[in-house]
């Protein structure tokens, strides 16, 4: 009689499964369909096209008012620079708040968290006020400081795994007579591999996705990057250039989904490490 | 005798770096004397300036003068400009004055160690003794920069624009002149009815909005990972694999796809609906049905995250702790309810509340998804669906309520920071940090 009910629970269990499967791929698959089916519309019959072409791949990159090739390259470059900016960044400034008991470290991380808590855009008039000033506004180096500046202050996981890392490792190499900075590069970096990537790959796609700043920055369309041409599309023609969105959309998130997928381990590390460390 | 440090802490008080060189400290003398012209040619001159400008914002906006039959337009003064560059002076002359302090410190103790027969350290030596004994702060100091000009500096600012009146279409410079008014934008949010109405609106859903946003994700999340651990269960990598798509496909698109998923005329949803014989819904149209919406579309991007999270954590729990309850004939959803759901409850408590301040800020997947419409007649300048975080977006791009916005990025800022505070103070990494090791 167990061997029974276990059956009927598994079988509702493979059921519910599979139809969550079904719910987490659909969307994902539609546009991948869609990006392939002839003619412009959203409308479409049936739900697997009865023929496929890549017209829309191609245009993305011949279309003279759309700019998908140099969108691609920019935001590949601002996703780069500031990734590279904001790791370094961050495990040195979290490494130094996780290892080292100085004056005026408890005010430092409270400060952090209270400054984490204003809504980001509340500061958008200032930031805008202050590039234009510097004569910075429209330019690729404006968003990339604004992205690697604001990092700093997303950093307590890594301080969280810092935390973790037993102090004896490198007080042996200290007395040894190791400088911080050599304790920092040689045992400390090969350690924090897991999060090194965690920091790297939110701040590559943060960059990649953002579009709040992006669009206050980046004015001219020459400049813009993915996210904002991307949004623009969908709210300018919305029904009429959807096949074309699709296209643009599943090439923007080929890439990012690889990398989640390949560096699952890693992000599920990291996350939880902050979970338990709060 | 406290000869030296005297000498060498008033020395340091005329100027920057002469008690040091009077302590043959010369590379140290140098630059903070170096440190010392370059504030007062670029910096001094500018501080009453900075100040008249933040305190009274300019008296003279920007005038047209008939010259003969042309009209010219003679600058006045920008108060918003005036604002941002005085509170830029401000800041720098904050740091230049922590500079100062610390120079009289150093000169006084080195003076000190030279009264009691040491030998003060030559410049290779302070910049060992610096980088060893200094190098948190050095690591620090690159990042509080940005911090300081990037982050704190227009947060000031804003805190600082709730309290003046600088709105369209009255105060806009240059045209005009905006003056400080104390309290009186707050007073207008909760005494005009027009402000207080929508602001009590969007208060409300904002709430509900984050308590049900962040209660189905997680325990939507809960459920989906205890059905893949589910003993028997097999292939539980691919579940998990496909389970964490939604996750990795990057927010923006997934949210943009979704709108058009759900769009009422012509999205599938809406044909699946159809081809069953049934009408459609107007998923993002009607007030109640755009709410229904917003919060499935976050079930299928937040439950991922939440997922990922409990999994971890039940893979931790002890396995006799399970045992002992089979052993004492527990069922399975007595096992669920006295050990797997406290533990889980337990490890992720943090998390969750981080979970609900995030979703009370849910910018992006109101914007991306309705952009706060249906537009509702009985509020100013906000529609349904919008949170407190999106009306505060539109007020400031769209709208140029500039002092209304920062009143209200006040208000949120207080909401949040009273529950993150009070959620850090009892997380472990706050309490116990120095006890792990």
């Amino acid at each position: 009689m167990n061997k029974r009910s276990g059956f009927v629970r598994l079988t509702f269990t493979y059921i519910a499964l599979a139809a969550i499967a079904v719910c987490s791929l659909y969307p994902a698959l539609w546009v991948l369909l869609s990006s392939l089916r002839p003619g412009p519309s959203l409308y479409s019959k049936r739900f697997w096209p009865s023929s496929f072409t890549l017209d829309h791949y191609r245009e993305l990159f011949t279309n003279k008012t759309f700019l998908y090739g140099t969108w691609y390259v920019n935001t590949l470059k601002i996703a780069t620079l500031s990734m590279i900016f904001s790791t370094i960044l961050i495990t040195l400034s979290m490494y130094a708040l996780s290892r080292f008991r100085f004056r005026g470290r408890k005010t430092t991380l409270t400060v952090m968290l209270v400054l984490g808590m204003f809504p980001s855009f509340m500061s958008l008039i200032a930031i805008y006020v202050i590039l234009l000033q510097l004569n910075l506004l429209d330019t690729h180096a404006a968003i990339i400081l604004v992205y690697s500046a604001g990092s700093v202050l997303s950093g307590f996981i890594v301080k969280g795994f810092y935390d973790t890392i037993p102090r004896s490792l490198d007080e042996a190499a200290r007395i040894d007579g190791a400088s911080h900075l050599q304790v920092f590069a040689r045992i400390m970096l090969p350690l924090s591999r897991p999060v090194l990537t965690y920091v790297a790959l939110t701040s590559f796609t943060g960059a990649w996705v953002d579009f709040i700043f992006a669009r206050l920055v980046l004015r001219t369309k020459e400049k813009w990057t993915l996210a904002v041409g991307m949004w623009d599309l969908v709210n300018s023609f919305q029904n009429s250039n959807f096949t074309l969105f699709a296209a643009g959309a599943v090439l923007i998130a080929i890439p990012i989904t690889l990398l989640f997928v390949f560096l699952q381990n890693f992000l599920v590390q990291g996350l939880t490490s902050g979970a338990s460390k709060g | 005798m406290n000869r030296h440090r005297a000498t060498a802490g008033v020395l340091s008080v005329l100027s920057m770096g002469l008690g040091q060189l009077y302590n043959r400290q010369i590379g140290k003398g140098l630059v903070l004397l170096g440190l010392q012209v370059i504030s007062l040619i670029y910096l001094a001159p500018k501080v009453g300036h900075a100040l008249w400008g933040l305190i009274t914002l300019g008296d003279q906006a920007q005038q047209r003068v008939k010259v003969g039959k042309i009209t010219k337009v003679i600058q006045g003064d920008h108060s918003i400009y005036l604002m941002i560059d005085g509170l830029i002076i401000v800041l720098l002359l904050l740091v230049v004055i922590g500079i100062y302090v610390a120079n009289i410190y150093d000169a006084q103790r080195i003076g000190k160690a030279r009264d009691e027969g040491a030998k003060p350290n030559n410049f290779v030596q302070s910049y060992r003794f610096v980088t060893d004994y200094y190098f948190p702060h050095i690591m620090l100091a690159i990042p509080a920069i940005g911090v300081l000009f990037l982050t704190i500096l227009p947060i000031l600012f804003t805190i600082m624009l709730a309290f003046t009146n600088y709105s369209s279409p009255g105060h806009i410079p240059p045209a005009k002149l905006v003056d400080w008014v104390g309290f009186q934008t707050f007073a207008d949010l909760i005494q005009l009815k027009s402000w207080s109405g929508t602001f009590l609106g969007i208060l409300k859903w904002t709430v509900i909005w984050a308590v049900v946003a962040t209660g189905t994700t997680y325990f939507g999340g809960l459920l989906v990972a205890l059905l893949i651990e589910q003993q028997g269960v097999r292939f539980k990598k691919m579940w998990r694999t496909i389970f964490i798509l939604p996750y990795a496909i990057p927010q923006l698109i997934s949210l943009l796809v979704m709108r058009n998923l759900f769009n009422g005329q012509f999205g599938p949803i809406n044909q699946y609906f159809k081809s069953f014989g049934l009408d459609g819904l107007p998923w993002l149209t009607d007030p109640f049905w755009a709410k229904v919406t917003v919060i499935v579309v976050n079930m299928w991007v937040g439950i991922p995250v939440s997922m990922v999270l409990i999994l971890g954590v039940l893979t931790s729990i002890p396995r006799d702790m399970y045992e002992a309850a089979e052993v004492d004939g527990a069922s399975a959803f007595q096992k669920f309810r006295i050990i797997t759901l406290p533990f889980v409850l337990f490890s992720t408590a943090p998390i969750l509340i981080a979970q609900f301040a995030g979703n009370f800020n849910n910018f992006n997947l109101i914007f991306l998804l309705t952009g706060g419409a249906p537009v509702n007649g009985d509020y100013q300048y906000a529609g349904h669906t919008d949170l407190l975080v999106t009306w505060l977006y539109n007020l400031t791009l769209n709208f140029s309520q500039f002092n209304m916005a920062s009143a209200i990025g006040i208000i949120i800022f207080i909401i949040v920071a009273a529950f993150s505070i009070w959620n850090y103070r009892r997380s472990r990494s706050f309490k116990e940090e120095d006890m792990i090791q």
